[in-house]
């Protein structure tokens, strides 16, 4: 399974980023793909949010072309060629690399140390032993390999037609610098502009986090980060990048991607109701809510935070279970938006037919062809 | 009163010696001593008395004595005193037990395994009574560099500065609100800062009107969570804003005086109705991230046009260092640390003794971070928390604070003697306490002289320790760590505070 | 290197390339006498308030603000000399952060809606919201009104105080999200509930949660385990219709609606049970 990096004690561990951040996330319910303006010009808006030391954007419906490969964003810090070469031979020995080049960046924007972001299509290449192993399991597993045995690389995203983009700058630099608003197309595009209290200069560092197809951005500070993070390494999950938003993706793969429970139940265990709520309930929903604290207590993530996790046809906002951290969403015809701050949905959409604040806990899903956001209304302001 | 507790105090009155004059009975607000007139005698109860010596000291024969009782249960080192009386005190009420003034738990003290340099050949000392020696302290944030223009072979500077407060000796009196002391303590502070040329900070509770003219212009306003007395004229009254985040006798507690406390004279200051409970919120309610703190130092500057450094006040915690670089890339222009051994006005014990770290490893570890991330200079450092004497406050420069802030060393020059029981209200030296009895005891004229007697010897010490060093300006310690040595500390404590070992 | 220095980078996010206010002026202000109309829509949001501040030096009273998209603090600084009167301010249309926080005597109408902290610590002044607001609405306000025609999120009036003649009102037509009215010590609190259906409770859990001063007055319906353990439930006496009565007219004089229509809904007044909540949980 993944990659357990030892540590002689607790204590050697680093310290966990902590950031705070503006988000924004954009869906197209059609699944018609649209350019980045919107994404970029939004949280643009809340520029304060941002600290200009982190930037990053995930696009879905990145690839058609290559929809059927794993797509690669890798990194080489400090344009370490050596990192590069011990890359491409691991993949080589790994992977069926089907095609590689430089993602290309637009050499009049000056950004803070660039890496070199090079980009692989690939499809597994199992040995007999690793047959039995699913697909996803396989590229998950490699892409921890890398990211804890090879200095200087780090794998930005891995999942299939979703790329992501990310670095140090304010975020419409980063758009910038690879060119997003012109070269790239999605249905999905999630944003974050980042504030970071900790390590700040490091590309990896930025959002969106990603695990496959899977990607998320955050604001807040989970409090619960230590308790979070040992329960996850029970289950093989190593956070080698010490952030908040680590534990959350790591959580989201755990519980919704290997255990299938759906977000509407993942939501209540990260963002529990409170004892008093559950006195509340029918004696189903007592029951079940009983439940789902006593077995995930480990998860609930405490402290202030606001998410957007998203995969292929599904974007999903969350906040914690008494919103310290703001979350609005929009809808105007098939595009569904979701924003720490409403303004910013405004400043791109003017003709926005409905907005809303779900209320701490509740999440607001957007699925392909579906109306599903809109179940969120109802309990919302 | 409790049933079972022992008496913490033993009183004893020579007989020969007490004229029956009846001072200590006035002067004890705990109501420990009573005249008998039938036995013309007085009366002690030792169970109510708080060690504070107040009796002690101004019995006019010296009759009285007022000492610890030793621990009469069975000695145990794991049940302390403390321990089992707060249980029992517990057991009656199921109540938070509260504490005043600093922690008194042994932790480390780093400023006594610390100590200074002096020029010896090498470098000649110099001598501070004859020679310049420069304590005057900018606050604020500094450019990372200056736009000079030429015109006709003259240099003048073109750059905007950012607003910096300029004070004469790098010692400012710690936060204390009036609420929280009384208002004959609060503007004996008031005056010393003024008479001296530095800064007194006035707490979460609001400045007076009436003192805004006179003393703003030495005064660092508080916006805290429960915002009393906050607005635009308050804001625009003082010399430097400080948003209150926590305090080193009580990270993540907020705070509460009493309705008994809010007289007409203190609502007035905190703009809120006679005898209501002043709340102040753990949390200030707009701040949940550090994003929301850059959206209020940014208000407070709109609300004074820019014309005011902004310092954020924070308890020393954990990830101090990498909480403090991100208040200064939230905009603060002060970070201010206050450590574990800080004083306040009320606290649980709980809290008090257990949660925060030294100010002293805190300091280090932030000043180091912000030159990692070469942003220094983008703020100045306020280091708070336990500062006792000169030497601690030049150890603490030298660890990289602009200033240090003094708030107990104060109060025990205005008479305070640390009883702990600040809480009560019944403060026999009149700081602690709202009840006018008791604070008439404080003459600010007086007890104000004493303040700036205690700046005054304090930066004397200071220069002298200067000189020796053979520096004759502070900012020259600043951070100079090499003139520090550690004596008994353990290899990773000098790492954190980057200094060596005495010797190496 | 693109303003950053070498190490890791300091950037300024709020101060970082503002104009300067002349010509903000000059290209985007139209002053005519008492009057003006500033196109906010390129502005930063310490532009907008440079500009806001220096058409009221000169002299306007009556400001318009187009094309506002998150802009913060807007009236936060325009903390004038004695001799100015208050100045109007109408915004088109969606006010950033901290609308109007510490506002001394000025008004402030949103076309649209409102984000979080509005009015944040306000001492005086009137802030008219057509639309909705976000969270913390009217937070630790000492005076003033807050007339908001639809929804508020989390934490409204947290703390409101008052203090002399000094009594804050905030009018909410909506509805409103958890803890409306922690620790409230003072003022009013009107929360009209027009958009919800006959009988659906109010969304709020943990109304008045720490109350310990001031009244909240609901209109519709709520079930006891929405309400904080510090406040009690009473019916309305003359008084209070009196005071409910002339605030439902501001607030259909500010959004329109029946005011009559409005009166005959059922209200219930949340008063803290106690005013000194935290008052034994302490062993001295
Ligand atoms: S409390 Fe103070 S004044 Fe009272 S008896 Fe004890 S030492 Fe004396
Ligand atoms: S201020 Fe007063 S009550 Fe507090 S410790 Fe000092 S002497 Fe005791």
């Amino acid at each position: 399974m993944l990659v357990q990096k030892h540590f002689e004690s607790d204590r050697f561990i680093p310290d966990k980023e902590m950031d705070a951040c503006g988000l924004f996330g954009v869906m197209n319910t059609k699944g018609e793909k649209f350019g980045g303006s919107m994404a970029i010009n939004a949280i643009k808006n809340m520029k304060v949010r941002g600290s200009g030391l982190g930037g990053g954007f995930a696009i879905y419906g990145l690839y058609p072309e290559y929809k059927e490969y794993y797509a690669l964003h890798i990194m080489y810090q400090n344009k370490n060629l050596d990192a590069k070469r011990r890359v491409e031979a691991f993949l080589k020995e790994h992977f069926y690399v089907v095609y590689d080049e430089e993602i290309p960046t637009n050499p009049d924007v000056a950004l803070f140390f660039p890496p070199i972001v090079w980009r692989y299509y690939v499809a597994p290449q199992k040995k007999s032993e690793d047959q039995a192993i699913p697909d996803d399991e396989y590229v998950v597993t490699r892409v921890m390999y890398l990211n804890t045995n090879v200095d200087d690389a780090y794998v930005f995203s891995s999942g299939k037609d979703v790329g992501v983009f990310k670095g140090v700058g304010f975020p419409e630099e980063i758009a910038d610098y690879f060119m997003l608003d012109k070269l790239y197309q999605g249905y999905i595009w999630t944003v974050h502009s980042r504030f970071p209290t900790n390590t700040p200069g490091w590309w990896g560092g930025a959002h969106p986090f990603n695990i496959l197809d899977w990607t998320v951005v955050h604001n807040g500070e989970i409090s619960s980060y230590g308790t979070n993070r040992r329960y996850l390494e029970m289950h093989n999950y190593y956070c080698t990048l010490h952030t908040d938003t680590e534990v959350l993706a790591y959580a989201v793969d755990l519980l919704m991607r290997r255990q299938n429970l759906p977000i509407e139940i993942v939501s209540k265990i990260f963002a529990p109701p409170m004892w008093d709520a559950i006195e509340q309930m029918n004696e189903n929903d007592k029951k079940l809510f009983t439940a789902l604290r006593m077995t995930y207590a480990p998860l609930l993530m405490n402290g202030p935070f606001t998410v957007i996790i998203a995969h292929h046809n599904e974007m999903i906002g969350l906040t914690d279970r008494i919103r310290l951290r703001p979350i609005t969403a929009g809808a105007k015809g098939d595009f569904v938006f979701l924003s720490s701050e409403e303004a910013s949905i405004r400043a791109v959409c003017p003709d926005l037919e409905i907005a809303w604040t779900p209320p701490g806990g509740e999440p607001v899903v957007v699925r392909m062809n579906s109306q599903d956001h809109l179940l969120s209304v109802k309990k919302s302001i | 009163m409790y049933s079972y507790l022992l008496p913490e105090f033993t009183i004893e009155r020579s007989e020969d010696k007490c004229i029956r004059c009846r001072v200590c009975e006035r002067q004890c607000a705990n109501k420990v001593h009573e005249y008998d007139e039938d036995l013309n005698k007085i009366f002690s109860s030792n169970e109510l008395c708080v060690g504070c010596q107040r009796c002690v000291a101004l019995c006019p024969t010296n009759a009285l004595y007022v000492h610890p009782r030793v621990y009469d249960y069975r000695p145990n080192s794991s049940w302390t005193r403390d321990k089992v009386q707060n249980l029992k005190k517990q057991a009656e009420t199921g109540g938070v037990i509260l504490t005043g003034s600093g922690n008194d738990k042994p932790y480390r003290i780093y400023w006594d395994h610390l100590v200074l340099n002096a020029s010896q050949v090498t470098n000649p000392s110099i001598d501070p009574l004859r020679e310049p020696m420069e304590l005057k302290t900018f606050l604020g944030r500094k450019p990372d560099t200056l736009e000079i223009t030429f015109e006709e072979g003259k240099a003048s500077l073109k750059s905007q500065l950012n607003p910096n407060v300029p004070i004469k000796t790098p010692l400012v009196f710690s936060a204390m609100s009036y609420g929280a002391i009384s208002y004959q303590a609060y503007k004996s502070l008031a005056m010393a800062a003024k008479e001296f040329g530095t800064l007194f900070n006035t707490g979460e509770g609001g400045l007076p009107e009436h003192m805004r003219e006179e003393f703003g212009g030495n005064a660092i306003v508080q916006c805290a969570s429960g915002r009393f007395g906050v607005d635009s004229d308050y804001l625009n009254s003082a010399q430097i804003i400080e948003i209150k985040i926590g305090q080193g006798a009580k990270p993540g507690i907020g705070g509460h005086l009493p309705g008994e406390k809010v007289s007409a004279n203190i609502a007035e200051t905190r703009m809120i109705p006679m005898g209501t409970d002043a709340l102040s919120p753990a949390p200030q309610h707009d701040i949940y991230s550090i994003e929301d703190l850059s959206m209020l130092i940014y208000a407070l500057k709109e609300a004074t046009n820019y014309e005011k450094p902004v310092s954020v006040k924070i308890a020393a915690v954990h990830n101090v260092a990498a909480i403090a670089s991100g208040i200064v890339r939230a905009g603060a222009d002060i970070v201010a640390i206050d450590g574990i051994r800080g004083g306040t006005g009320a606290a649980p014990l709980a809290t008090r003794d257990n949660v925060g770290i030294p100010m002293e490893l805190a300091l280090a570890a932030v000043d180091k971070r912000l030159r990692e991330e070469g942003i220094r200079h983008k703020c100045s450092v306020l280091a708070a928390g336990g500062i006792r004497c000169s030497a601690d406050a030049i150890k603490a420069i030298a660890l990289g604070a602009d200033a240090v802030y003094i708030g107990t060393a104060a109060l025990v020059a205005m008479g305070c003697t640390l009883c702990h029981k600040c809480y009560t209200g019944k403060c026999n030296w009149g700081i602690c306490t709202q009840d006018p009895f008791l604070t008439k005891r404080l003459n600010p004229e007086i007890t104000s002289q004493k303040l700036v007697n205690l700046l005054k010897g304090w930066s004397h010490e200071i220069q002298e320790m200067l000189g020796g060093m053979g520096i004759n300006a502070i900012e020259s310690l600043r951070g100079n760590r090499e003139h520090l040595r550690g004596v008994g500390l353990e290899e990773w404590e000098l790492n954190v505070l980057g200094v060596k070992g005495a010797g190496e | 290197m693109n303003g950053l220095n070498v190490k890791f980078g300091y950037r300024d996010n709020f101060l970082g390339d503002i104009r300067p206010v002349d010509e903000l002026i000059a290209e985007y202000t139209v002053l005519d006498g008492g009057k003006a109309v500033i196109n906010a829509g390129a502005m930063k949001h310490k532009e907008v308030n440079d500009v806001l501040r220096e058409v009221a030096l000169r002299g306007a009273f009556e400001i318009t603000v187009n094309n506002v998209y998150g802009q913060r603090y807007i009236g936060t600084r325009l903390v004038l000399p004695r001799e100015y009167k208050p100045v109007k301010i109408v915004i088109n249309n969606f006010p950033g952060n901290d609308l109007g926080m510490f506002l001394k005597g000025h008004q402030i109408i949103v076309n649209g809606n409102a984000q979080d902290g509005v009015g944040n610590t306000m001492d005086d002044g009137e802030i008219i919201v057509h639309g909705r607001a976000g969270d913390v609405v009217a937070m630790s306000v000492r005076g003033g009104k807050v007339f908001i025609r639809d929804n508020v999120g989390y934490r409204a009036a947290i703390h409101m105080k008052q203090y002399k003649e000094k009594l804050p009102v905030l009018v909410v037509g909506g509805t409103a999200q958890d803890f409306l009215g922690e620790y409230m010590a003072g003022g009013i609190v009107m929360l009209l509930g027009l958009n919800l259906r006959e009988s659906e409770p109010h969304r709020a859990n943990y109304i008045g949660t720490g109350m310990h001063g001031g009244v909240i007055y609901l209109r519709g319906t709520v079930e006891q385990h929405q309400l904080g353990k510090e406040v009690g439930v009473r019916n309305l006496d003359d008084a209070d219709r009196e005071i409910v009565a002339t605030y439902v007219k501001k607030y259909c004089e500010h959004f329109g609606g029946n005011a009559e229509e409005i009166l005959k809904g059922n209200f219930i007044k949340l008063l803290p049970v106690s005013l000194r909540p935290y008052g034994k949980i302490y062993a001295y």
